[in-house]
């Protein structure tokens, strides 16, 4: 795997514990514009818990997070500031339910970015259009299904214009019909360019939209590999008994 | 029974009945008023614990949620005097059930900020929003309706205590029944209209608050 873009996210032996539980035991990966990772691994490996350090919602106990010049695992982050570069999208939508959906995909771009607001319903209107769910822009979320929910979450991140997107096991929670439309969507950003880290358990997604596998397991990557070269001949015993348990 | 009742007397009596009716109604408004508003601050001072503050607005709970109304109010009517701070009697009222209903409030308004999810709290923090944001468009609108009906309990409490203002000589309801009685003995015809006029204005805001509920509870979860 050879990717010569510029670097955008830099980690280096990333520690996390909560309390006497070590979670990430020295986590380093890097991350090229452009680029789709896809975090594999068993329940509990960490792949989450990584996730949410890029995003602020967990604090670091080792290691550096660098990106632009900032390590964001350090103390002093301004974290509203990188937030607005780093979307996360979460496994329950989390949409403000009380708010149409409208609302939801504004209050970041409104409130925190102080934008136009013609502009920003514009660019909120035509990422609903991508999307396919324009028409449910004045709906509130408890009248939409879990699919629509997520693709909705997916737009409030993307309205942000952010550079990087993390996604956070997003069909998890969704029934299986549902899946392959919030799938859709992120193949969609993956055609466009956009630099994504995703945790999925999703094995043919993984396959079709990553350009690389991080496989992690007990806190730890142990493996980090072209989709290609994972899923026929993953170099560790761990990960290829780990594909096992999905192959019926 | 009903024919025992000195017909006369009542009616005589209602102009005072109403407009103590009308002093109770003043002082609940505004104590409500009050307490909603100091419960609102105190509540968002908590949840995000604050340091030094948190530790004053707790022991104002306790002390305000640990002494009985009677208490606070003779300390504010017969206590500040002394030390040269004077108040009227609407005034002592008012404020005694500000500080007794605003740590209510506090504990109301604070349940329904954590009931609202960690996770919907992330999700806004996700997209940058600064903690004062985040309380006014994420969790405060939520907490709200979470709130409500502890709210709406508090609110009828607030309105039913005023009845121990007669005793920072207030013409309340319970004050002028008090008085017909001594004055008439006429016991049965006092109370009736004593207990009227509660129902009177405690029973409309019943029904007001839990239509208040059901609406402002399918607006935020639709059920």
């Amino acid at each position: 795997m050879i990717n010569t873009g510029e670097l955008l996210l830099e980690v280096e032996g990333l520690q996390k514990s909560f309390g006497e539980r070590l979670v990430l035991s020295g986590i380093d990966l890097q991350v090229v514009k452009g680029e789709v990772t896809v975090i594999l691994g068993p329940s509990g490996c960490g792949k989450s818990t990584l996730l949410r350090c890029l995003n602020g919602l967990e604090p670091v106990q080792g290691g550096r997070i660098s990106y632009h010049g900032q390590d964001l695992a350090g103390p002093q982050v301004n974290w509203r500031e990188v937030r607005q570069r780093i979307g996360m999208v979460f496994q329950n939508y989390e949409l403000f339910s009380h708010m149409t959906v409208l609302d939801n995909i504004l209050l970041g771009p409104l409130k925190v970015q102080k934008r136009e607001p013609k502009e920003a319903r514009q660019q909120a209107e035509q990422l609903l259009g991508r999307v396919g769910l324009l028409d449910r822009k004045d709906a509130y979320p408890r009248q939409l299904s879990g699919g629509q929910k997520q693709r909705i979450a997916i737009v409030r991140a993307l309205c942000m214009n952010p550079e990087i997107m993390l996604f956070d096991e997003v069909t998890a929670s969704l029934d299986p019909e549902m899946v392959r439309e919030v799938l859709d969507v992120i193949l969609g950003l993956a055609e466009q360019g956009m630099t994504m880290i995703i945790v999925t358990h999703e094995m043919g997604f993984a396959k079709s939209v990553g350009d690389r596998i991080v496989f992690m397991d007990q806190g730890s990557i142990c493996e980090i590999a072209e989709p290609q070269q994972f899923f026929t001949q993953p170099a560790t015993e761990r990960a290829q008994h780990f594909l096992d348990i999905f192959q019926y | 029974m009903v024919m025992n009742l000195d017909w006369e007397f009542i009616a005589e009596s209602l102009p005072l009945y109403g407009d103590a009716m009308w002093l109770t109604l003043k002082l609940a408004f505004w104590a409500i008023l009050f307490s909603l508003v100091l419960g609102l601050i105190f509540s968002v001072i908590l949840y995000y614990k604050v340091k030094g503050i948190s530790f004053i607005i707790q022991a104002y709970i306790e002390l305000s949620r640990n002494t009985p109304l009677l208490v606070q109010l003779f300390f504010l009517y017969y206590g500040l005097p002394k030390v040269g701070l004077r108040m009227s009697e609407v005034t002592c009222a008012i404020v005694g059930l500000t500080f007794l209903g605003g740590s209510y409030m506090t504990e109301a308004f604070r349940g329904g900020m954590e009931a609202v999810s960690r996770t919907q709290v992330e999700s806004g923090l996700s997209i940058g929003l600064s903690r004062t944001q985040l309380a006014r468009y994420v969790i405060l609108p939520q907490a709200f309706a979470i709130s409500i009906p502890s709210l709406g309990a508090n609110v009828i409490f607030l309105l039913k205590e005023t009845s121990i203002v007669g005793a920072i000589a207030l013409m309340d309801l319970m004050n002028v029944a008090k008085d017909l009685i001594g004055m008439h003995y006429k016991t049965a015809e006092s109370l009736l209209l004593l207990v009227a006029a509660y129902l009177i204005l405690v029973l409309p805001l019943s029904v007001v608050l839990s239509w208040l509920e059901r609406k402002v509870r399918y607006a935020e979860f639709g059920d």
